[in-house]
């Protein structure tokens, strides 16, 4: 090749060193906020910046990588950040969840149950889950300190009140290890539960606030609620068009211009390696009348 | 009213504040017993607001003390509170109420929600229970239920008044710091308002501390009075009795001065 | 064993604005009071009448001598006792009926009243208050209004309703039947009779010798202890 020499994973020596104190330092302190000393990376804020920077800094030769975008291998931004990495580190690939010990996702958590030894990194936009309601990050930071966390409560009252329920969605606001409140960064709530009692280690970087926190393996994560409104993952009520999961996070895919619609897993790994076990379409799909796209089940589907 | 057996809420030795070479207040001395409400009088710049803010621990003095009997009995320095102990006392055991309710309410967040805040900050979690308890402020500061969900950007500003009060009284504070409470606000809504905090000190058996110029709201609202000028605590005892019988001239001439109605 | 001792009470003003003039009122006053009667203060306007019972219930200053008051088994000097004192003996020993009624806004007349038995019996409040509105002759519809747009009459029973609710030892009267009929009078006659065979120490100001007639069991003449 005969572009630029990069040091292994982009980042110098030095600030990777920076880098695995604070992540250090994170998991000493589970659902803290750690500052980091940012790095300008190739792409800007809004796109990874800070998961790409924590799985720089993790990242070692006999390491595999999977990224993730939305659950999904192959969106534009996945495959971007996994090319960045096989440039720059050269370390090997894959699209299966249980092969990799790296796993750097945007959004979504896989639904196959990882493992110790992996390392889950997560994207993540505003570190700060009492940032809407209290601008000020002196407040916050005190607020933290001192465990005042009836605001976060205040955000799940107005929910309720203005929509009968916990409106919330994803970015569900949790309680690490009995003391921080954290931000799970957008995943939906679905997800939360997975969170708990986890065998892998979670990191989370955000490049632009310049935070990183972490939730090491093996710790309580609890979900914030009403003891009347408890917490509820939410899915659609369906099944997945390709493999039939019934429990699985489903997408829903507009399949023509007539409003035709069909629902598919959002872990692409994970729907695939249900076809290849002998999954296949459901004839209960909710599908419109109309047309059914070529997307069917593959090798060896059965009714 | 007065219990013979309490002992003093909250003592005040001596205390002094400097800015600089500038004197906020000085050698203020008294004790508050529960239930009693004191007005601290004065015009501008005569210290009064300083001395609310020694008090409720949100200014350091230069020299003094404040004494205030915890839940459990103790008397206890506010200097040496932590920080921690002194916002917990300031959101549970104390009232503070704002001249501008926008200071002391979550402009952006629902007049039940600013009245259930403090519930969800010692620990409530179940939102029938919450939601009943911000109602039934609503109802006891006289703010009709089809607001409760509403933002206090669109309360009028007896309104908003009445919502920080709520919010202040929620966790049953034994002790409300109150600056102007009603200033600012028309007449008829004044008189409203100082009505509702006579009916709720009286009702809840709340100690206060109102800083005001008014000497008609001092007269109706409290038993025991300071006046305050330059900083110095000129002339204080029972309300009636410094009011009806003023004794020192600057005192005379704030009696004096008052428009009959 | 006296309810009441005045010893030696003097008082003056100083007025600051009129460059310092000075003002005796009273020195030298010196009278008690027995539980069960009732001590009327006489004398011609101005010469202290009030401001006496205003040292007694503590609203105006006591410049010299003692205010002693009798509670239950300790005795109270109010002329140096502490506010926190003061404030405890007017909730519990002493009860004053001025000329002026305080017009609290928006209290309903029957609260305004109540207000003063709310603490020692506050189920039997608004009802005890209600009887004696009533004996006074205060018409039901006018209970739940307030008082600030009655007649000077009608106010001053409310203000005699809500001094002589409470059961206190010692009841302090300015000029109870001034602006009232004479059916009013004789109810008011009658209240401090009642009041005087519960063994409450009464000290009134009465201009209306008939009433004075009435109810003192001993004159004090008030001019005598003018002050030089």
């Amino acid at each position: 090749m005969n572009g630029p020499a990069y040091n292994f994973a982009y980042l110098d020596e030095q600030t990777k060193r920076m880098i695995r104190r604070a992540i250090l330092k994170a998991i000493a302190i589970p659902g803290y906020q750690v500052p980091f000393a940012s790095r300008e990376m190739p792409m800007p804020y809004g796109w990874g910046t800070g998961g790409v920077q924590v799985t720089a800094s993790i990242l070692g030769p006999d390491d595999i990588l999977k990224v993730i975008d939305q659950g999904s291998d192959d969106t534009i931004n996945a495959v971007s950040i996994r090319k960045f990495f096989v440039k720059t580190a050269g370390v090997r690939t894959t699209t299966t969840t249980v092969e990799a010990t790296v796993i750097q996702t945007r959004h979504r958590i896989p639904e196959t149950a990882l493992h110790e030894g992996q390392i889950l990194v997560f994207q993540v936009p505003i570190p700060e889950p009492l940032r809407f309601l209290e601008p000020r990050e002196t407040e916050t930071r005190r607020m933290h300190a001192l465990q005042e966390y009836g605001l976060m409560h205040v955000k799940l009252y107005e929910d309720i009140s203005r929509h009968g329920e916990i409106a919330t969605s994803y970015a569900y606001p949790v309680k690490v290890d009995g003391r921080y409140v954290m931000d799970p960064s957008p995943t939906p709530k679905f997800d939360n539960p997975k969170m708990n009692d986890c065998p892998a280690l979670q990191l989370f970087g955000a490049g632009r606030e310049k935070r990183i926190y972490a939730i090491p393996p093996y710790t309580q994560v609890v979900s914030l609620d009403f003891e009347d409104h408890p917490f509820a993952p939410y899915r659609f009520d369906g099944t997945c068009a390709l493999c039939s999961a019934t429990d699985s996070y489903l997408d829903e895919v507009i399949t023509d211009d007539r409003g035709s619609r069909m629902f598919v897993c959002s872990d692409t790994d994970h729907c695939a390696t249900r076809r290849t076990h002998g999954h296949g379409a459901s004839s209960l799909c909710p599908q419109d009348e109309g047309e059914k796209n070529g997307l069917r089940a593959g090798p060896g589907a059965a009714p | 009213m007065i219990d013979a057996e309490d002992h003093a809420l909250l003592q005040a030795r001596v205390l002094t504040k400097w800015y600089g070479l500038q004197i906020g207040c000085r050698d203020i001395s008294f004790e508050l017993y529960p239930g009693e409400v004191m007005a601290v009088v004065g015009e501008s710049g005569s210290g009064k607001t300083t001395l609310l803010q020694l008090l409720s621990g949100q200014l350091a003095p230069s020299a003094g003390h404040v004494f205030y009997r915890m839940r459990d009995g103790v008397m206890r320095d506010l200097a040496s509170l932590g920080e921690a102990e002194r916002r917990f006392l300031f959101r549970t055991d104390w009232g503070y109420v704002h001249q501008e309710p926008a200071l002391g309410l979550r402009m952006a967040v629902s007049g039940g929600a600013n009245v259930g805040e403090r519930l969800m900050a010692v620990g409530w979690r179940h939102y029938g229970r919450i939601r009943g308890a911000a109602k039934d402020w609503f109802d006891r500061v006289e703010i009709a239920y089809d607001r409760i969900d509403d933002v206090p950007t669109t309360y009028s500003g007896g309104m908003r008044q009445r919502l920080q009060i709520a919010r202040n009284l929620v966790t049953n504070p034994r002790l409300v710091f109150m600056d102007e409470p009603t200033g600012g606000l028309d007449v008829s809504v004044q008189a409203r308002l100082l009505d509702l905090i006579r009916r709720l000190v009286g009702e809840l058996r709340l100690a206060a501390i109102i800083v005001t110029h008014d000497l008609a709201v001092a007269r109706l609202l409290s038993q025991r009075i300071i006046v305050m000028k330059d900083g110095a605590a000129i002339e204080s005892g029972l309300t009636d009795q410094v009011l009806d019988d003023p004794r020192e001239p600057y005192t005379q001439l704030l009696v004096s001065s008052i428009l009959p109605a | 064993m006296y309810a009441l001792d005045l010893v030696n009470v003097k008082k003056s003003f100083t007025l600051h604005l009129q460059g310092g003039l000075h003002l005796p009122v009273v020195a030298g006053v010196n009278f008690a009071v027995q539980p069960g009667t009732c001590v009327a203060l006489t004398g011609p306007s101005g010469c202290g009448k009030s401001s006496i019972l205003k040292m007694i219930f503590g609203s105006y200053r006591c410049d010299g001598g003692h205010i002693l008051v009798r509670d239950s088994d300790h005795i109270v000097d109010i002329a140096t006792a502490s506010p926190r004192t003061v404030l405890m003996m007017r909730q519990r020993a002493m009860s004053y009926v001025s000329q002026f009624l305080l017009a609290v806004p928006r209290v309903a007349t029957i609260d305004v009243v109540a207000e003063t038995l709310r603490r020692a019996a506050p189920d039997e409040a608004r009802t005890r208050a209600a009887d004696l509105l009533r004996r006074l002759n205060i018409p039901e519809r006018l209970m739940a209004v307030p008082p600030a747009t009655f007649s000077g009459g009608e106010q001053q029973r409310v203000n005699i309703a809500r001094g002589f609710l409470p059961n206190c030892p010692v009841l302090l009267l300015d000029e109870p039947t001034a602006s009232l009929d004479s059916e009013n009078r004789a109810v008011v006659i009658d209240l401090i009779a009642g009041k005087k065979r519960g063994g409450v120490a009464v000290v009134a100001i009465i201009h209306d010798k008939q009433v004075r007639d009435a109810v003192a069991d001993q004159i004090v003449d008030v001019a005598s202890f003018a002050a030089a």
